[in-house]
């Protein structure tokens, strides 16, 4: 590709962008006057992202270019990019939310989310440096069989990034309609098309470059929106958790999360409820299992991994991650006073009509602090959070994409197809956009496709795959002695097929009946509801009367979702699998799933014997420990 | 890559110096692994079992699961920074050693 078609298709593609933007400023629903804000500073985000894309075309020439920005990135600078991987959409917009909604749950996430990143730190990144190139399954064939192993990682890497892309797709389709109010489709092909022009054109420099920009904007944003909601309680931290406390309408969430129980407690103590745990999860199991899902998914998805192989040595490596730690630590805790100081300014009740899994919080939060609905700052903190969540999810499918990409071109193209026959740096770099352009134009398929779609089932698929597949077998390589093909194919398909297998029986899909019998008691208590409030109405107390016609409102609601409920499951009794309950009470299968791909490691390795596997350990256990001065070698 | 038949790994590997290293490194990298997923998993299990002691209120409204929860945050941060220095100061030099050393006994690795 020349340079002049590159920059032609550049700008076709910005042409897109910014059309994509003006159909945003023509369509939005709310905030009229302002349009033309949210529309220059998305623009703004969007250029400074495309010029970055620009220069960076000029410097990819070859496939390690391409996958890996030619190992040139510093372990600062991948921080910051392994951040801006990490913090998607689903993370800081979703967590932000369940904290304004649930309290003390939401935050046990953020917790999570971090210590995941002690496994990848003490475990995985020095080693994948010190071994791999550019993808999971270079670690897996090291010692092992080539051609097999590479077929089933790469179609690991595909299945975890494709339910992880999914997720990011969807949620990001709907976050982007409901911030800017474009409808779905055009949203995800807005996503799709600038996530492809950075990763075609820049490849892993673009894609590296375009998450640094993000993770810094979204770390000053929330910094800034932090710092104004603190200060008023004169950055005290007891001050702010008793303004949260005290909050009647915080106090007003609890009393409807909790029901019966509630009616004994007084106002303080439903308030310092908010701050205690189990308003969010109900099964103890069910949360350590997503604890152990998270702490082992993370080391096992693609993108994560990828990162690893941007930088020079296992130093930088190291660098890297205890920067990206110290980055999202830092913003997770910030997550605390964005999803508390949401709750308290906006109102959970308030933040759950606009979403009901309490996305918008931080945003809604932003346009509070800068002033309200009404203001110019207020609306540009909406605009440029908004932006920065936009921008956040186009650069997490840039690094998904990249992922697959170089699965498909690297390990099943250039590794299997044409293994023995060497292709050119030239073909290589081709395949590799032939390839990207082929994901990318599938996921924005798959994105529109999957429209409703669970979003929360897709993450925690990803999550179960990479921690019960991925992980035991890149671990087991890197420090078994035993391992080999055998055990590497055992674990990747027990992995894979109980993660899957035990989600698809879990109460994470949707069964008809439950729905349908949920939706009838909404109706039988119809009844009962309306004279309660009709009563309430002819009351002499203002207050009383404003309740009952909130109470009113919230029953009609609910009442029309239960119609459509029974109207949409008609008379199916069975989930998507043909079970009318689920087999399993728990949502999360780690519990389970890990150790049966470790387990399946295990055993398939003892039952294949395979000398190459065990006369390459030798190198492996030299490499993993000391690879300093031989992986520097490797970078000349 | 280099190519593997021009280093002599089972040198290495006999080398005193690299299996003093291993074992060193194996047992320092372990124990901090089993340490950070021991106290992590004590958030979720506190939470759950012990959370009468979770909502006891130490500093105003704040109460002990909310600094437990804090907590996690310094104790990840402070392994990561603890096994950096270590790594940097101590397991980086003593590998460097041994590559140096083997470099010059012509073990030299080959460039790609």
């Amino acid at each position: 590709m020349t340079a002049q078609i590159k920059r032609w298709s550049a700008a076709g593609l910005f042409t897109v962008a910014a059309l994509a933007a003006r159909t945003a400023w023509a369509q939005a629903g709310a905030d009229t006057d302002y349009r033309w804000l949210t529309f220059t500073v998305f623009a703004v985000i969007i250029l400074i992202t495309m010029y970055v894309t620009y220069v960076a075309a000029k410097r990819v020439r070859s496939a390690s270019d391409f996958y890996t920005a030619g190992g040139g990135v510093s372990g600062f600078q991948n921080g910051w990019a392994i951040a801006g991987d990490y913090l998607s959409a689903a993370s800081f917009l979703g967590i932000a939310g369940l904290i304004a909604l649930y309290g003390y749950d939401g935050f046990m996430y953020s917790v999570g989310f971090l210590v995941a990143y002690i496994t990848v730190l003490l475990l995985i990144a020095e080693p994948c440096r010190n071994i791999g190139r550019y993808t999971l399954a270079d670690i897996l064939a090291y010692r092992n069989d080539p051609k097999k192993t590479r077929i089933v990682g790469a179609l690991s890497v595909i299945a975890v990034s494709t339910f992880y892309l999914t997720a990011q797709m969807v949620g990001g389709g709907v976050l982007v309609k409901t911030l800017i109010g474009i409808n779905y489709e055009t949203s995800v092909t807005c996503v799709g098309v600038l996530m492809l022009s950075y990763v075609l054109f820049g490849g892993m420099v673009a894609t590296t470059w375009v998450q640094i920009i993000k993770a810094v904007l979204l770390v000053c944003a929330s910094l800034v929106i932090v710092g104004l909601v603190w200060v008023q309680y004169g950055f005290s931290f007891p001050a702010f958790l008793q303004g949260i406390v005290d909050d009647p309408r915080v106090q007003a969430r609890v009393a409807s999360l909790l029901g019966d129980p509630a009616k004994n407690m007084s106002a303080l103590e439903l308030g310092q409820r908010f701050l205690e745990p189990g308003l969010y999860f109900k099964a103890p199991i069910d949360q350590i299992s997503l604890g152990l899902a998270l702490i082992f998914g993370t080391a096992g998805l693609p993108h994560i991994l990828m990162r690893f192989f941007t930088v020079r040595t296992a130093l930088q490596a190291r660098r890297s991650v205890v920067w990206a730690m110290a980055i999202i630590g830092g913003f997770y805790l910030l997550t605390l006073f964005l999803g508390f100081g949401a709750a308290h300014s906006v109102g959970p009740a308030n933040i759950a009509a606009v979403d009901a899994g309490g996305n918008m919080a931080a945003p809604l939060l932003a346009q509070y602090i800068g002033g309200g609905p009404n203001s110019l700052f207020g609306n540009f903190m909406l605009a440029f959070v908004s932006a920065v969540a936009f921008a956040t999810i186009v650069a997490v499918v840039a690094g998904l994409v990249l992922a697959s990409a170089s699965a498909i071109a690297h390990d099943l193209y250039v590794g299997v197809v044409r293994a023995g026959k060497p292709v050119t740096p030239e073909g290589q770099v081709r395949a590799a956009r032939i390839a990207t352009l082929v994901v990318g134009a599938a996921s924005i398929a798959i994105g529109i496709g999957a429209k409703g779609q669970n979003v929360a089932v897709l993450v925690g698929l990803a999550f179960a795959v990479a921690a019960s597949a991925n992980f035991p077998c890149v671990l087991l390589t890197l420090y078994w002695k035993r391992c080999n093909t055998g055990g590497i194919i055992a674990g990747m398909l027990v992995g894979t097929i109980a993660a899957v297998g035990l989600t698809l029986v879990s109460p994470n899909l949707t069964y008809p009946r439950a729905v349908k019998a949920a939706a009838h008691k909404v109706l039988d208590g119809e009844a009962a509801k309306r004279t309660a409030s009709g009563e309430a109405l002819a009351s002499s107390d203002a207050d009383v009367v404003t309740k009952a016609k909130k109470d009113l409102a919230a029953l009609d609601k609910a009442v029309a979702k239960a119609h459509a409920d029974i109207d949409k499951w008609g008379d199916a009794t069975t989930s998507f699998m043909g079970l009318e309950e689920p087999l399993i009470k728990m949502k999360n299968p780690g519990i389970f799933s890990i150790p049966l791909g470790f387990l399946a490691v295990l055993i398939g390795s003892l039952l294949f014997r395979d000398r190459r596997a065990e006369e390459l350990w030798n190198e492996v256990y030299v490499r993993q420990n000391i690879g300093l001065l031989v992986s520097k070698s490797t970078a000349h | 890559m280099t190519t593997p038949a021009t280093v002599d790994w089972d040198a290495i590997i006999k080398d005193p110096r690299f299996q003093s290293l291993h074992r060193r490194k194996t047992s320092f990298l372990w124990g901090l692994m089993a340490v950070s997923v021991v106290y992590f998993l004590m958030l979720p299990i506190g939470a759950a079992y012990f959370q009468d002691l979770f909502d006891v209120r130490v500093w105003g409204v704040v109460n002990v699961g909310l600094l437990f929860a804090l907590s996690e945050f310094v104790v990840t941060l402070g392994i990561a920074i603890l096994y950096s220095r270590k790594a940097s100061s101590d397991f980086d030099v003593v590998a460097a050693e041994i590559s140096a050393d083997f470099a010059k006994r012509g073990a030299t690795p080959s460039k790609e």
